[in-house]
């Protein structure tokens, strides 16, 4: 399968600290990957760089073979790649409907309908809620959002930071059904998770970030991993 | 006493338009532009000159105002302001001041300090005549002026695009530019916008008060940015609610206790404002995210 993104020896620091010293991975086309790890790993550090939040010390980043550098943040949407950020970040005083529409900011009218239709198919939560003030919504109504936002840019890499957090466990698992779902229509994954054992039995193949690097030894088929002794003993709680 | 109540209003709708600047900068840019009544001093003077000195139509000469300060705005924001996006609040405050006594002291060399008298452009119009009051057509021009523009800005950021992505911007910077939105252009129509108005303001508040100073903005401002303090700063309609309100107060403070309190009664009222409900008449409370 072909690459959709690669990236390549990736630095990046706050001011002094060095937060992610060196990561190589890729995702391939039609592939869900997750990357786990602790906290302060690095992983939200890693997806917010390549979404073009933060920008690199050094390294490169390619989406389907285009290099990235120096593109803005508000243009790498427009590329095809879409970040559903961390605690969800929705527009809270917005409505459900506005917030679909600025996920579609970059889309023409005609491929931001034929998305939405798409979103309520996916999320019927949000239709029937369409008019309401996003902040007024659930924790995971919230999520549901976020996520319906991201897709409404029509990504082809979608990536996902901590999408179960502060989620009950039914959610969870109602979430990451979405997060398949998406998958089985088209659109490659990348997932950040602290939640190891949910991304792990959703994923294809997932990395473990320690402190800013990639452990080479703990990386490839998520069904692996899963029964690992080294990851089960270090991220799924033995 | 109805007279009082109509110059109040006509006033009040001054501050209003002012405040509705004030208030689009704040609530986009999180930054209180203090350079916005020199703005309208500078409105003001491209009106003057087009009128008095080339002789144009009234009409020509408020949108050549309007052009001016569009630009004007999108030049300070692009050269003073965007180069400390990242910058802390009092860096950005402190340089909108030092903006404010540059436009004065430009205006001081360019128009010297001599006081010009400004010609009532709405002369020919005739004056309403309300239950025994006359009420001068540029009360009703300013009236209506600033229904209209309360309109506008409303149906502007609840349907169109680029008014949905203002709204997005104004709450969250980041989750905004995920969207694909462009943070600085958006920022840039802000400024622009706001400053299109100070231009409309300018010529309204010459026309009712026609003597034009490098300094005649600075007052209006401050009061303008209390109105939008006392509306709840960031309400489009809290803006308009503080500005008629400020004005209201101060022509009733003239009219019956003292003119040379007026002033210090309406900062008095807008402290009671705040002590009773710190985020303004009409202001909601921003949450913090975690």
């Amino acid at each position: 399968m072909a690459e959709i993104l690669k990236v390549e020896d990736l630095h990046v620091s706050y001011g002094n600290i060095r937060a992610v010293k060196g990561i190589s991975f890729e995702v391939h086309e039609g592939e869900i990957v997750t990357l786990i790890g602790a906290n302060g790993a690095g992983k939200s550090t890693t997806l917010n760089t390549i979404g073009g939040l933060l920008k690199p010390r050094s390294g490169r980043i390619s989406f389907e073979g285009k290099d990235l550098h120096g593109l803005s943040a508000h243009k790498v949407v427009a590329e095809g790649m879409a970040l559903c950020p961390e605690g969800r970040r929705v527009f809270q005083q917005m409505t459900v409907l506005e917030n679909l529409e600025m996920g579609a900011y970059t889309r023409s009218k005609a491929e931001a309908d034929e998305t939405l239709e798409r979103v309520y198919g996916l999320f019927p939560r949000l239709k029937e809620r369409y008019r309401q003030v996003a902040g007024t919504l659930s924790g995971g109504e919230q999520q549901m959002l976020a996520m319906g936002r991201a897709l409404m840019s029509r990504p082809r890499l979608m990536m996902l930071d901590e999408p179960s957090m502060g989620l009950a466990p039914i959610l969870v698992q109602q979430i990451f059904d979405i997060i398949v779902d998406m998958n089985r229509q088209g659109t490659t994954i990348l997932l950040v998770e602290q939640n190891a054992q949910m991304a792990l039995s959703v994923a294809n193949r997932a990395y473990v970030l320690e402190t800013g690097k990639i452990n080479l030894s703990m990386q490839g088929d998520a069904e692996d991993l899963l029964r690992s002794e080294a990851v089960r003993k270090a991220y799924l709680g033995g | 006493m109805l007279a009082n109540l109509i110059n109040g209003i006509s006033l009040g709708s001054v501050y209003a338009i002012i405040a509705l600047g004030y208030t689009m900068v704040y609530g986009i840019a999180k930054m209180l532009n203090f350079a916005h009544g020199d703005v309208i001093m500078v409105g003001g003077y491209v009106a003057f000159c087009s009128i008095t000195y080339l002789g144009w139509p009234p009409v020509l000469a408020v949108l050549a105002s309007v052009v001016v300060c569009t630009m004007l705005g999108i030049l300070i924001e692009g050269l003073a302001y965007k180069p400390l996006r990242n910058a802390t609040s009092l860096a950005v405050l402190i340089t909108a001041i030092g903006v404010s006594y540059f436009l004065q002291n430009a205006a001081l060399l360019i128009w010297t300090s001599n006081t010009k008298v400004f010609p009532n452009i709405f002369a020919n119009l005739p004056s309403l005549k309300l239950g025994g009051t006359q009420v001068a057509p540029v009360t009703l021009i300013t009236v209506f002026a600033n229904i209209v523009i309360m309109i506008v800005l409303t149906l502007f950021t609840t349907k169109t695009k680029m008014g949905k992505a203002m709204r997005a911007v104004s709450e969250d910077k980041g989750a905004a530019t995920l969207m694909g939105i462009n943070v600085n252009r958006t920022i840039s129509v802000t400024f622009a916008i706001g400053s299109g108005l100070a231009a409309i303001a300018g010529v309204l508040l010459c026309t009712a008060y026609p003597t034009l100073m490098p300094t005649t903005g600075a007052m209006p401002g401050i009061k303008a940015f209390t109105a939008a303090v006392f509306g709840g700063i960031g309400s489009i309609p809290g803006a308009m609610l503080g500005g008629i309100l400020l004005g209201v107060i101060e022509i009733f403070g003239k009219a019956y206790i003292s003119t040379q309190l007026s002033d210090a009664i309406v900062f008095a009222v807008l402290i009671i404002v705040l002590l009773v409900k710190p985020t303004g008449l009409l202001g909601h409370k921003v949450n913090e995210k975690v």
